[in-house]
């Protein structure tokens, strides 16, 4: 029963999806909002009806329904039931489904709280959402049915990837596809923009919040999802380059351009065609990351299944929705008028600086991840890892942040170069003693690690800066939220430069009771006992840890097998210190009474996700402000009506 | 007066962006064949020959019955084969993934010695059992043939 009200959920759904698009576009011209009040329902009762399909499937893995052929391929009944109820979208069609729904949610929310843009731009919105939900939804139904029942029904189900069996899983996936599909809503607001000619500050100041909102969820789940890697794979990296993460970042690196342009235009109306045109680009990212991670195209923990049906399906989706938006914007551009202009030397200059430094780490993240998949389409396999990747959008990331720095301190419009190298000498003559000291204390660091953090102490300095010499009390909490933001940019910049710098690795075949000396650790190693759990069984290595003449703890690195399916992960002990991380794993026994041991001591390591959490956090105090702004504009308006002096009068 | 320098700014910004995407294309490029590494299968070492001067992928089957441990405990010794007749020792220090196994496809990455001895920086994890790095897919060799 629940299985046939969330098919049928969707199905009214992707019929509602249809209707307000076929409304959407019938009714928008510039200047007329007469069907506003039909389509607006529509959008909302679309994104309620997405929500219960989801939640539908929700509860069909956790009552584990064996008539329904996911929850058999994906589920079993003796997991834990966190890992049953985020199992519904660790699998293909789920996660589908919590896109579609996202996108449904998204369109919804538009049609509730949007009240500032212009009320035909919104219809115009509102059918470019629909579009894009039905293509979704035609995919869903037709390719990947989440609520297909089995032929025969089993005695229990197979079991989820257990690689996925981690509270990671619970937070992660929601997270970022809030980010990599909410991104739809900037797209949508482009594309009705462009069809009423409504290119302008006031469109940019209503779109500003859904990016921002977008992009902090984008954020967290890019952070969330590193940390999950780094502990859960238990080979101590961080950030592989790996196809589907760059299929993360590309949409963040759009999005973060996209911020700071819409930034421009809604404060200065400049950059009109440009926050457009990357509007339409950030969610085009997001759908190339779709298709690579669905299509089967790259096998990977997120490629849940190979069907080349389902490949050419959402490719022809994508050059369907990115070929539409890019044919309207050559169209419309010539509609869309300049903006204003300003000197090089200017808060605009800097940000455009900004938008063409993350346009090249854009295109390079893109060229190194298809570049592979277009060799091998010509016979030639080659493998494109970190080494390009760190050769190439270092150079052009270290820039990057070096601007971040710099161009708060700015004025709008025009400014003098002079004045700023003034202001940021101190920070600068900081930066190059940072240097200067890593090559003298530790002249074997490589270049990168060296630079990255002989960037990293001054840009940190330099991100306050904006807070000097205002009242901190009375200093809104947009500027907070930048400087909180920027701050964590610097502070992940430290940690990653000072992870690649100044790791510790030992790799040692351990009897019980030897001892192995890592970075400022004594690890005893005591020898090899048996756990369980729920559904695994594990060897766990005690270790006995002392950090110099401090206490010592015991770490518990384990070798786990899982039944159903039956698979072998290594769990590594991690323990964090204020100063970095002791990271272990433990290996295979030599069959003579010794066990494989790795040792990593990372310094610093933890800021990295700190850093990326802090950014976060400076969206949401940035969101908040402007929320706060806006009603307090809003209701400053309405007591202008009713004959009460306003705001603007008091003042 | 002002449109027409606002017309101008406009071009200006135009090709900056253009500018800015061409430097990353070609930049991107020349780094590729320097940076990227190739992948053999134990066929192609015999026809191509041994890139000595640079980190290369290799991926193939772990030949039943060639695995063993080097009395150092932590480094391990083993052969890969495919379809064809060729092989290549592959010598690694650390801790294999665990879907690593006789018998099973695998893939690392690392450099060839002058003796034809390939030494793994890396070896590839799968994640579960049904993946396979996209190099593999295609020569059928995903499957396990320890049930042989």
């Amino acid at each position: 029963m629940i299985a046939e009200a969330g098919l049928a959920a969707l199905w009214f759904a992707a019929a509602l999806s249809l209707l307000q698009m076929g409304l959407g576009w019938a009714a928008v011209r510039p200047g007329n909002d007469n069907l506003l009040r039909l389509v607006r329902p529509l959008a909302v009762a679309q994104g309620l009806l997405a929500g219960i399909s989801f939640l539908a499937l929700i509860w069909l893995f956790l009552e584990t329904d064996l008539s329904v052929k996911l929850v058999v391929a994906n589920s079993h009944s003796d997991k834990p039931w966190l890992y049953k109820f985020a199992g519904a979208w660790g699998n293909h069609e789920g996660s589908m489904l919590l896109w579609v729904t996202v996108l449904a949610v998204a369109g919804g929310a538009v049609a509730l709280l949007e009240r500032k843009l212009r009320k035909d731009t919104l219809i115009g919105t509102l059918a470019a959402q629909a579009t894009i939900s039905l293509g979704f939804y035609a995919f869903l139904l037709f390719a990947s049915n989440p609520f297909e029942r089995s032929p025969v029904i089993p005695i229990d189900g197979q079991g989820l990837n257990p690689l996925l069996q981690d509270p990671g899983l619970a937070f992660h996936p929601p997270t970022l596809y809030f980010g990599y599909v909410g991104i739809s809503v900037a797209f949508s607001f482009a594309v009705g923009a462009l069809v009423t000619r409504d290119v302008g500050r006031d469109f940019a100041q209503a779109m500003r919040p859904w990016v921002l909102g977008a992009w902090i969820f984008l954020t967290l789940g890019i952070t969330a999802g590193s940390y999950w890697a780094y502990y859960e794979l238990g080979w101590g990296g961080w950030w592989f380059w790996d196809p589907v993460e760059n299929a993360s970042l590309m949409p963040w690196l759009a999005a973060t351009a996209l911020l700071h342009s819409v930034t421009v235009l809604a404060t200065r109306d400049a950059l009109r065609a440009w926050t457009v045109m990357l509007a339409v680009v950030a969610f085009s990212m997001s759908m190339i990351g779709t298709f690579l991670v669905r299509s089967g195209i790259l096998t990977s923990v997120h490629a849940f299944a190979v069907d080349p049906q389902r490949g050419s399906f959402i490719l022809m989706l994508l050059c369907l929705y990115i070929g539409g938006a890019l044919a309207l914007f050559a169209l419309r551009v010539s509609t869309v008028r300049e903006g204003a202009p300003f000197r090089v030397v200017s808060r605009e200059g800097s940000l455009v600086l900004n938008n063409l430094l993350l346009t090249i780490i854009l295109c390079l993240v893109m060229l190194g991840t298809l570049y592979p998949l277009l060799t091998e389409a010509f016979g030639t396999k080659i493998s494109v890892g970190p080494p390009w990747f760190n050769t190439v959008s270092a150079p052009f990331a270290l820039l990057l942040v070096i601007f971040m720095g710099m161009g708060p301190l700015l004025k709008w419009r025009k400014d003098d170069g002079n004045k700023l190298l003034k202001r940021v000498a101190v920070p600068l003559l900081l930066g190059a003693a940072t240097a200067l000291l890593i090559v003298i204390v530790a002249p074997d660091v490589h270049l990168l690690p060296m630079l990255g953090l002989a960037v990293a102490v001054p840009v940190a300095l330099m991100s306050l800066m904006p807070l000097v010499g205002r009242n901190l009390r009375r200093t809104p909490l947009i500027i907070w939220g930048m400087v909180a933001a920027h701050f964590g940019i610097a502070m992940s910049l430290a940690g990653m430069a000072s992870e690649s710098a100044f790791s510790k690795e030992v790799l040692v075949s351990a009897r019980p009771g030897q001892v192995s000396e890592i970075g400022p650790f004594t690890v005893r190693f005591d020898g090899a006992e048996p756990v369980a759990g729920q559904n695994w069984t594990a060897i766990a290595g005690r270790m006995t840890v002392r950090r110099g003449e401090g206490e010592e703890f015991v770490m518990l690195p384990e070798a786990r097998m899982f039944s159903d399916p039956v698979t072998a992960t290594s769990e590594a002990a991690i323990e964090t210190h204020w100063d970095g991380q002791l990271y272990t794993v433990i290996g295979e026994p030599d069959g003579q009474g010794a066990w494989q041991l790795r040792l990593w001591w990372k310094p610093a390591v933890t800021l990295i996700w700190f850093g990326g959490s802090l950014v976060a956090i400076g969206g949401l105090l940035a969101l908040l402000g402007r929320v706060m702004r806006r009603r307090s504009a809003r209701k400053s308006v309405t007591d202008e009506a009713e004959g009460v002096p306003g705001r603007e009068a008091l003042a | 007066m002002t449109r027409a320098k606002a017309k101008t700014q406009r071009l200006v910004l135009l090709s900056l962006a253009v500018g800015a995407v061409l430097v990353a294309v070609f930049l991107g490029m020349s780094a590729m064949s320097s940076q990227a590494s190739l992948f053999y299968a134990p066929g192609d070492v015999q026809k191509m020959g041994l890139p000595l001067d640079r980190a290369v992928r290799i991926g193939g089957m772990v030949k039943t019955g060639s695995l063993e441990r080097l009395p150092d405990g932590v480094t391990i010794k083993f052969i890969v084969h495919d379809e064809t007749t060729s092989t290549i020792p592959v010598r690694f220090t650390g801790i294999v993934p665990n879907l690593f196994r006789e018998g099973s496809g695998m893939v690392a990455e690392g450099r060839f010695e002058p003796d034809g001895t390939f030494v793994a920086t890396e070896i590839l994890a799968k994640h579960d059992e049904n993946y396979m790095t996209p190099q593999l897919a295609g020569q059928n060799m995903h499957k396990s043939e320890s049930l042989e």
